[in-house]
């Protein structure tokens, strides 16, 4: 286990930012983290890299405790904060290579050189940090957090502001990445979330409300069904609701509606049935799986 | 520490405080010794430096709290300092680090400097009647000067996150230092009382000292104090954070 936390709780003066939280990551495993905005994401990673200590809560990462060792953690810890500072004023490189001395790394430029290849830097590495767009500055903060081939990396929304083409080549960087290395991971994107990470944990008002594999996260939590329905011609939101029990209706125009049912059966022969019955004809229809979105604004939305 | 010394002095010569500083320092100092009339030594008619020492803490006074403003409130304000604190790097090396690289350019200035002894010198009558000693002591005297100035405005720094509020207020502390002492001590309610123990709370008082040529361990004990003291208030400042 190499991230193990336990009844983990900060407070900011009187506010409670985290509140007895508990749960662990391995090693080969990318946890997303997420959560509305104040919900505490980020304070847990800041404690976890050992910025600022818990209130109260035991924190240990690969057996170090943050409270004790954290020098030993940080030495083994890669940090991307969530607005990924650099100095502005120095070189690609030569930022790197100081990243490099802070770690005591032997072979400095061979580390330089391994993460300016793996981030895709190369033609960037000779510019000013200032110089750079921001998902190259991202790709500086990425390199910096991997430069010494840390056992945790923490990530603190590292896919914000990227275009899509940098989105696909971060995600495959960070999966290829994941190979011995615990990987936290922050954002707002749940399609990317979705898709780079193995466990979920959503934080609400600085608790855990969900945490869960990606393949069972979506079927616990939400039990209705949604169905999309295009008829041929116009047909009222009261038609619907008098030939179908139970069903929430949200329309979309005059013939497209989003139909979710709580229930066992298949409502979608019902609408068949609906169709016929009103001579109307249907001309498309499909079942839509509720979604991590859905999900998300579930868990979320109590308090 | 000496990865953070390195970057330090390379961010001085790459963003141009560096070089500002040392030619600011320069044209003062030698338009006050040579140009200016009334200061010039060239009508003094008298072989010394003096001009040099007594104009050399007042042009520090404002330029090291400019050298130090951006150390640490920089850092806070574009949140690298959170970088750093998550590096496997202790406070006590960032400062340290930070403090030797702004102390290097106060050394930086002064060698310069040497150019202006060589000239008074060589215009000495006979060549060389100079008194060696009081040069050495203060030049001594103003570079322990400029390394608790240096102290002074790393700490306010680390206060900060704003360098101009972090630049006013070392500013007054180093003037506070410097001569505050000596004003209060010539008010008449401790005069032959207290009067010389404040004194001797001042920079000015030791500094005067040195430059007399003799270099005691009081007044050497006098700066490094001031120096541990200010690098110590640092670290506490920094350590803030790490309260529960």
């Amino acid at each position: 286990m190499s991230i193990q936390v336990n009844n983990l709780t900060k407070f900011y003066g009187q506010q409670k930012a985290i509140d007895n939280i508990s749960f662990q990551a391995n090693e080969g495993e990318i946890l997303g983290l997420l959560g509305p905005n104040g919900a505490g994401k980020t304070t847990t990673m800041k404690i976890l890299t050992c910025f600022m200590p818990q209130s109260s809560g035991d924190v240990s990462v690969c057996g170090f405790d943050t409270r004790k060792n954290d020098l030993d953690i940080k030495k083994i810890m890669g940090y991307l904060p969530e607005h990924n500072p650099l100095y502005g004023s120095m070189y690609t490189k030569e930022y790197l290579t100081f990243v490099a001395a802070i770690h005591k790394l032997d072979n400095k430029s061979k580390h330089v050189d391994r993460v300016i290849e793996e981030t895709g830097l190369s033609k960037e590495k000779n510019k000013r940090i200032s110089e750079l767009s921001k998902g190259y500055r991202q790709r500086v903060g990425l390199a910096q957090a991997i430069i010494h081939d840390p056992k945790v990396l923490i990530l603190d929304e590292p896919i914000s502001g990227l275009d899509p083409n940098q989105l696909i080549e971060i995600r495959s960087l960070i999966n290829s990445l994941k190979k011995n290395k615990t990987i936290i991971f922050s954002s707002h994107i749940l399609q990317e979330v979705e898709s780079i990470c193995d466990r979920i944990m959503i934080l609400n008002n600085g608790q855990v409300v969900q945490d869960n594999l990606i393949e069972n996260i979506t079927e616990n939590t939400v039990q209705s069904q949604k169905v999309l329905v295009e008829f041929l011609n116009n047909i009222s939101e009261e038609v619907l609701h008098n030939h179908l029990d139970n069903v929430r209706i949200k329309q979309e125009n005059k013939r497209l509606f989003e139909i979710s049912y709580n229930g066992e059966n298949d409502i979608r022969s019902l609408i068949f049935d609906l169709a016929v019955k009103q001579e109307n004809k249907i001309l498309e229809m499909k079942s839509k799986g509720s979604s991590l979105e859905d999900v998300f604004k579930e868990v979320t939305k109590k308090n | 520490m000496k990865s953070i010394y390195l970057k330090e002095i390379s961010s001085f010569f790459s963003n141009l405080t560096g070089y500002f500083v040392l030619i600011i320092f320069l044209l003062l100092t030698s338009l006050f010794m040579w140009v200016f009339s009334e200061t010039s030594i060239l009508s003094y008619n008298y072989a010394s430096l003096g001009q040099l020492f007594s104009i050399g803490p007042i042009v520090f006074m404002f330029l090291i709290p400019a050298i130090t403003m951006q150390s640490f409130a920089e850092e806070k304000q574009k949140q690298t300092l959170e970088f750093l604190m998550t590096k496997p790097i202790t406070d006590i090396e960032i400062i340290l680090g930070k403090y030797l690289a702004s102390v290097t350019l106060v050394l930086f200035a002064l060698l310069p400097t040497l150019i202006y002894y060589y000239s008074v010198y060589q215009l000495g009558s006979p060549i060389g009647n100079i008194d060696n000693g009081g040069v050495i002591g203060s030049y001594i005297g103003l570079f322990l000067l400029g390394a608790v100035f240096v102290s002074i405005g790393i700490f306010v720094s680390s206060l900060t996150s704003n360098q101009i509020v972090s630049f006013i207020v070392s500013t007054f502390l180093c003037f506070c230092f410097f001569w505050a002492f000596d004003f209060i001590s010539n008010l008449s309610a401790f005069y032959g009382k207290t009067d010389s123990i404040i004194k001797s709370l001042g920079i000015a008082f030791h500094y005067d000292n040195i430059s007399k040529g003799r270099i005691d361990s009081k007044d050497v004990i006098y700066f490094f104090s001031l120096i541990i003291f200010f690098l110590y208030l640092t670290s506490l400042s920094l350590g803030r954070r790490n309260k529960v």
